[in-house]
């Protein structure tokens, strides 16, 4: 187990150097720069501003520069002053975009993800920082949403297999599929928010700061009120294929010898579904969780518009077109990481339902 | 020999089984055909194709006149149902659904919308299937250091949000500052793309991003294929790979194939509504449902009939492909039948 573990750590790594490289490389061939306007730039300011942000530099030098900052951390003693606290350097304002903190006398920075080229006062940490909790938020509450409906509903119907359950839990997921975000999110406002007021057409409950930096201080109705509808719209896609997948293989794990041998031997039958069939059934469901889990947080750019809500998304999308290179980097890498650290844990949750699942 | 022959065609009761045979095809179509959502399903898609071809008869008004007086009038019998709409509507009896923000017809520009949405429905499964077939045929025939390798490579992808690739594809091809030089191959896809509307690299997009799946799910099914004993037996009389890729493995496996198709197109149609709402798919004048959703999103709270139009359309288009997939997954193969 633990020697599995080390192999996909290290083929994450891989995975993301390639992703980063992959990325470095598509960004830069597509043509038109970060500073190209309706209205040429003069051309001492163009060199300028690619002098400034280390763009006139080869592109192996800028990639290695690009991995350099973020990877590796730097620090130095800082003196006291005469009031007996350290003395904070002033940052540098050319290359600043560091995380700092500070254990006693030194201080460390390290994670320079660079500035944001489109939005000049903010980096890419602030970007994180500030956007990612609400992205965050609202992903994990339409997983949840997407869970919560999609399971039950799909061990119903294959429970009930052939019944009005069964057509009516598959209606359901049939009604999800058919409805994605971009559909439902606009009726929804329109009937919720605008007609009948019942909820806030627009808008996220949550502020700054988040606890732990990423979870919203304020989890009461007030941030529920915002957020029932995005999630809702958000989760229901997911919710549908949950329930399918949940169904499809709980039928299939009904029918193995051991749920035969489980009922033979006399356990109740709420025992057999419960302690032997679902466990196992969910395995598939486990699987989807992963990518879902990083595509939820990431990419609900739609569902932010519609909903107004000041998430990861916009800057996923306008980060491309305006070439902001840093914020690119930034987002796909974080996508990237999202994503391979969710499959690994779901690797090891198969280990924990299915006993005979062993990874050396 | 030919009586040998006679009694391999027997049927277990010495019958001829020529004599009443149906074939797999009339089979599953007998099955599709008692499927009561599937048929209604079907009409549905086969309604929307005549909407699609006889757009330019259907549609009352041109798409693309823009009658800047009319902006966003709303329909008379809209303003009744929902009186909430009164303060702000420009009420009309001239436009059936109303107008849009520079005055075109709403109606006429749902009716041309279904052209892009079916003509994705059409394309994206060709173009998946060519490239993820392959791919994944070649990929789970030859096994071993090839299949290892390739299969990494849709590993890669799949790390990569597709999103990324379709953008850069469009920025690339589309870019406003840096147009590309006469001549070149850039230069002619971009005119490509703009006269088909932009529909070209909206399937190129699907085409980059639905392969890699097609890709996995032929290469399992090759895998498990490969080792039945048919294959074995076409080897021993001499068959080559390609003989026995084409006339024994691919028309044993092309049911999941086209099956998980049929079920991936309602995917490929909100694809190109998502492409065309964040302003990366067809170009304007033309319509898309997605575009109009984006544009009458901006002023739902006063005319919601913009964006609830085209959703619904969205909603219903979505609606008849699930059904008829889903009756065709059933009917094509019984056995997965509520497996997947």
């Amino acid at each position: 187990m633990g020697r599995y573990i080390v192999r996909r750590l290290l083929w994450m790594i891989l995975v993301l150097f390639v992703v980063s490289f992959i990325t470095f490389g598509l960004m830069h061939a597509v043509p038109g720069g970060p500073f190209d306007r309706e209205k040429a730039l003069p051309p001492e300011i163009m060199a300028n501003l690619a002098a400034r942000y280390h763009l006139d530099e080869p592109l192996p030098v800028q990639y290695a520069r690009y991995l350099y900052d973020v990877l590796i951390p730097r620090f130095h003693l800082m003196e006291k002053g005469p009031d007996g606290d350290y003395i904070k350097p002033t940052p540098s304002l050319l290359d600043d975009f560091f995380v700092r903190f500070h254990v006693g006398p030194i201080e460390f920075k390290w994670m320079n993800f660079g500035p944001s080229y489109a939005s000049r006062s903010r980096t890419v940490n602030d970007v994180f920082r500030q956007q990612l909790p609400v992205s965050f938020q609202l992903g994990v509450l339409a997983l949840s949403f997407a869970l919560i409906l999609g399971v039950p509903l799909g061990i119903l119907a294959a429970l009930k297999q052939n019944t009005i359950w069964d057509y009516l839990g598959m209606s359901v997921a049939i009604f999800g599929v058919s409805v994605p975000v971009i559909v439902l999110g606009p009726i929804l406002v329109w009937i919720f928010g605008v007609s009948l007021k019942w909820l806030p057409p627009t808008g996220w409950g949550a502020k700054p700061p988040y606890v732990m930096g990423l979870f919203p201080s304020n989890l009461g109705p007030e941030f529920f009120k915002y957020a029932l509808m995005p999630s809702l719209a958000l989760g229901l896609v997911s919710s549908a294929s949950i329930a399918r997948l949940t169904r499809a293989s709980l039928l299939q794990v009904i029918r193995e010898d051991y749920i035969r041998t489980a009922r033979a031997k006399g356990l109740v039958e709420r025992l057999v579904i419960t302690r032997h069939a679902l466990k196992n059934s969910l395995i598939p469901v486990i699987t989807i969780l992963g990518p879902l889990f990083a595509a939820l947080v990431t990419g609900t750019f739609i569902t932010e518009q519609i909903f107004g809500i000041p998430g990861m998304g916009k800057y996923f999308v306008t980060s491309i077109s305006n070439r902001d290179y840093p914020v690119i980097m930034g987002t796909i890498l974080l996508y990237a990481i999202l994503l391979v650290v969710a499959n690994v844990f779901v690797d090891l949750m198969y280990a924990y339902l299915d006993p005979r699942i062993r990874y050396d | 020999m030919s009586a040998q022959a006679g009694v391999l065609k027997a049927g277990a009761g010495g019958i001829p089984l020529t004599a009443k045979r149906e074939s797999l095809t009339a089979d599953a179509f007998r099955r599709l055909i008692r499927n009561r959502a599937a048929v209604v399903g079907g009409v549905i898609v086969l309604l929307l194709a005549l909407i699609a071809i006889f757009a330019g008869q259907l549609a009352p008004k041109s798409y693309e006149v823009q009658v800047l007086v009319d902006n966003n009038k709303v329909p008379q019998w809209l303003v009744s149902v929902f009186p909430s709409m009164a303060p702000y509507a420009k009420p009309t009896t001239e436009y059936l659904l109303g107008a849009d923000y520079v005055g075109r017809d709403l109606f006429s520009r749902l009716v041309y919308g279904s052209r892009v949405s079916l003509s994705v429905a059409l394309v994206g499964p060709v173009i998946s299937l060519l490239i993820g077939v392959v791919y994944g045929s070649v990929s789970g025939f030859f096994g071993g250091r090839t299949d290892n390798l390739m299969m990494r490579i849709v590993d890669v992808l799949y790390a990569f949000p597709t999103l990324l690739f379709v953008i850069l594809l469009m920025a690339f091809f589309r870019s406003t500052f840096a147009k590309p030089d006469p001549g070149s191959f850039a230069y002619g896809m971009s005119q490509l793309d703009a006269r088909m509307g932009g529909l070209l690299f909206i399937f190129m997009g699907i085409g980059f991003t639905a392969w890699e799946t097609m890709a996995r799910l032929t290469r399992g099914q090759v895998l498990s294929v490969r080792e039945k004993e048919f294959v074995e037996a076409a080897r021993t009389v001499g068959a080559g790979n390609g003989r026995i890729m084409f006339r024994h493995i691919l028309p044993n496996i092309v049911g999941p194939l086209v099956v998980y198709e049929t079920l991936a197109i309602p995917a490929y149609i909100s694809f190109e509504a998502f492409l065309s709402y964040i302003g990366l798919g067809v170009n304007p004048p033309t319509p898309s449902w997605g575009s109009m959703i984006a544009e009458g999103g901006s002023v739902i709270r006063t005319y919601p009939n913009q964006a609830v139009f085209p959703a619904l359309a969205l909603a219903i288009t979505m609606f008849a492909f699930n059904f008829l997939g889903d009756g065709l997954r059933d009917a094509l193969d019984p056995r997965l039948r509520g497996t997947q």
